[in-house]
């Protein structure tokens, strides 16, 4: 039971008993933001939201409710897509990035409930859906699903976190693990589409180049096909940060079934336009047709010409894949809440610097969170190890590399 | 039964008697600085439940002469042919001069919530903030409020609106005083108007007067707002001028706004439950046959032992 700093050339390493966790300069610019963001927080609480946001009776939605609820939940969908994968349809092959999708996910929730928690008028009521139920309402389905999932994520993480404390309950998550697993696949298809549904109550408000009846359906392929994209990048975070290599071929069976979807999801978009007699909207010249263009073609289109060619065998293609696909969902989102709205609004909107404090700290913070976690449980599963505890050696691979 | 009011816009001199009155029932605060209750700039905010919005529009887009060019009286040079008008539209009492040199008359537009028959924003609301009672009128309960403002959102007419600079702030929006309407009496700002522009009622036999009333005098637009838009309102218009330049929104789907999630709501726990068992079953099978490839190979390795 010691406390420990040590002072390195690049970083300093901070250890307490058998806890630890470096600080290189960028992770100390993360703190830095995580702080600043924490002082904007307190300042919104106490003075309302006009007193750090843009928003206002033309735009109630902006930044926050894209970012980190729409585009948050959605990039955190990759975890019940390899939850399904390797929990419900046992490909064992996958089983190293489980622990680190699971991850992902939750502290993409984690986000998206912090984040909502600030752009809420009135946060102390948060909990009232729960008893007064406004069942008719697509909100009620993703508040239910989102929350019921966040436990669910919770004891799913649970297994891997009682390996190393609470030894004497990781029975407990092991024998119900493929309970959670079920659960924790049907909730959040449930609630990515229902988060999509949400639009469905703007027609004539959204730009019907977003607007569809099938709008709930894009969200859930969506947040389905961005979960390889986000691993990809994970991996080059992981990698830069530990030196952690993630074997291509996961990454190449995993961006070959999101690419399916992605051609899935770009023929029932286009099947979509010409249906409703859209497709005009495209060459209007308007910011929006542009906007709309530039989604598919560099976060649909060339992603899906890359995993479908050769190129996907270089690791430097596959990680321009998993940036285009994630940053063209990403793109959707904010097109809808906020690209789509400015016709509708008549004035244009533009976040305040504490709104992007905000949204950019929140990233921070947990991305700070995910990079203790990694150095300190069993998170980033070495290709031999499997998610079964009796075969995996419980070593903290972050801290090994080192 | 369910109550509404019909909306003469043609009797309206834009005096503002109905704003003042909505404001002083309800409690709410003048904010002339930043949202006019009055005139071409009004609109509707946190305080403003209803007010009156002024427009200046083409003589020949307007139908008729009507009350609201009162105040232009005394600029008319040319009064030549208002006797041969006068005569057209006697059948409206308040007809009078207009301003011709100009080219261009006023009409005034009071704006509220319209109370829709099927509320976007009640069945948007999850926390059920919002309810329509059964005289008509659509509530607010602050106390289930969560300030997520997905009602300001789902709202086509883009009613609701939010307290931005309060701490702990509140969505606002006119309540068709349900209060009086209880007990018997009209809104507050129908029990106002000097012209009698707003009329109280039953919604349906008020809709007949309209469509009764629009037929009769082909100067009236063709349109009543209000009967189909967003699946009808308790709140119904007839005007002279078109109303797409009065500042309606004239892109309002005609069915209601709740239908459009209440067929993907309603098949939720039925899609949720089929897909668990989905998974389950994908479950056990796909782990049976990776029990059987391993026992299988064990089985090889042994005979091969063997």
């Amino acid at each position: 039971m010691d406390f420990n700093i040590e002072f390195k050339k690049w970083f300093i390493r901070i250890s307490y008993d058998h806890w630890s966790f470096r600080i290189t300069p960028l992770r100390f610019f993360l703190i830095l933001l995580s702080l600043l963001t924490a002082v904007v927080l307190v300042y919104r609480f106490a003075f309302g939201l006009q007193s750090v946001s843009n928003l206002n009776d033309q735009w109630p939605w902006g930044l926050w409710k894209g970012w980190a609820v729409f585009a948050g939940a959605a990039l955190a969908g990759g975890g019940y897509g390899t939850t399904f994968l390797v929990h419900i349809l046992h490909i064992e092959r996958l089983k190293l990035i489980s622990h680190r999708t699971l991850l992902i996910s939750l502290l993409g929730y984690t986000l998206m409930l912090v984040g909502l928690f600030t752009e809420i008028g009135r946060w102390f009521n948060f909990w009232r859906p729960y008893i007064s139920w406004g069942h008719e309402s697509a909100l009620f389905e993703v508040f239910w699903c989102v929350s019921l999932y966040f436990i669910i994520q919770v004891l799913e993480l649970g297994e891997i976190v009682t390996e190393k404390v609470f030894r004497q309950i990781h029975w407990f998550f092991v024998r119900f693990f493929p309970v959670f697993a079920v659960i924790g696949v049907m909730l959040p298809t449930l609630h990515q589409s229902s988060l999509g549904a949400i639009y469905l109550m703007t027609d004539g408000r959204l730009h019907p180049l977003w607007w569809s009846p099938l709008i709930f359906l894009f969200f859930l392929l969506s947040s389905l096909f961005v979960g390889p994209a986000m691993l990809v990048m994970e991996s080059v975070l992981v990698g830069f940060a530990f030196g952690h290599k993630t074997p291509n071929d996961v990454l190449k069976i995993l961006a070959r079934i999101g690419g399916g979807m992605m051609i899935l999801y770009l023929a029932l978009k286009i099947g979509d336009l010409v249906v409703h007699n859209e497709t005009g909207l495209l060459f209007e010249g308007s910011f929006e047709s542009y906007a709309f263009i530039a989604e598919h073609l560099f976060g649909i289109v060339i992603p899906i010409l890359i995993v479908f060619s050769p190129l996907i065998n270089y690791r430097g293609w596959i990680i321009t894949y998993g940036f285009l696909t994630s940053v063209g969902v990403f793109a959707n989102r904010m097109n809808v809440v906020i690209t789509g709205m400015i016709r509708d609004a008549g004035v244009i909107y533009y976040p305040t610097l504490c709104e992007v404090i905000i949204s950019f700290g929140l990233v921070s913070t947990v991305l700070l969170i995910y990079l203790f976690l990694c150095e300190n449980f069993n998170i980033l599963l070495k290709n031999n190890d499997s998610c079964n505890p009796n075969t995996a050696d419980g070593k903290p691979h972050g801290i090994a590399e080192k | 039964m369910s109550r509404g009011v019909l909306v003469n816009l043609t009797k309206c001199i834009g005096c503002g008697s109905c704003t003042v009155a909505c404001k002083m029932y309800n409690g709410n605060q003048w904010i002339n600085e930043r949202a006019a209750t009055n005139g071409e700039d009004a609109k509707l905010a946190d305080e403003n439940w209803t007010v009156i919005q002024k427009f200046r529009v083409p003589q020949t887009a307007a139908g008729m002469d009507t009350g609201a060019n009162k105040r232009n009286v005394s600029n008319v040079s040319n009064v030549s042919n208002v006797s041969e008008e006068h005569n057209e539209s006697k059948n409206l009492n308040h007809t009078n001069k207009a301003d011709r040199t100009h080219g261009e008359v006023w009409r005034f537009v009071k704006r509220q919530c319209m109370h829709c028959k099927e509320p976007g924003c009640v069945s948007s609301c999850f926390a059920k903030a919002f309810q329509k009672t059964e005289e008509g009128p659509v509530i607010y309960y602050p106390n289930n409020c969560v300030g997520c403002r997905y009602c300001m959102l789902a709202c086509p007419f883009k009613i609701p609106k939010f307290e931005w600079d309060k701490t702990i702030p509140v969505i606002t929006k006119c309540v068709m005083c349900s209060n009086r309407i209880a007990k018997g009496q009209q809104p507050a700002c129908v029990s106002v108007c000097p012209t009698n522009v707003m009329k109280f009622g039953d919604r349906n036999s008020l809709l007949a007067e309209a469509k009764e009333l629009v037929s009769k005098d082909k100067r009236y637009v063709q349109h009543i707002y209000g009967e189909e838009e967003a699946g009808g309102t308790s709140w119904i218009y007839v005007s002279d001028t078109p109303f797409e330049q009065l500042g309606f929104k004239m892109d309002i789907p005609k069915k209601p706004i709740p239908s459009y999630t209440s067929t993907y709501m309603h098949s939720t726990p039925i899609v949720g439950a089929v897909w668990a068992l989905i998974l389950t079953g994908l479950y056990f099978f796909t782990k049976r046959k990776e029990l059987v490839k391993t026992k299988t190979a064990e089985n090889k390795d042994s005979e091969t032992i063997e």
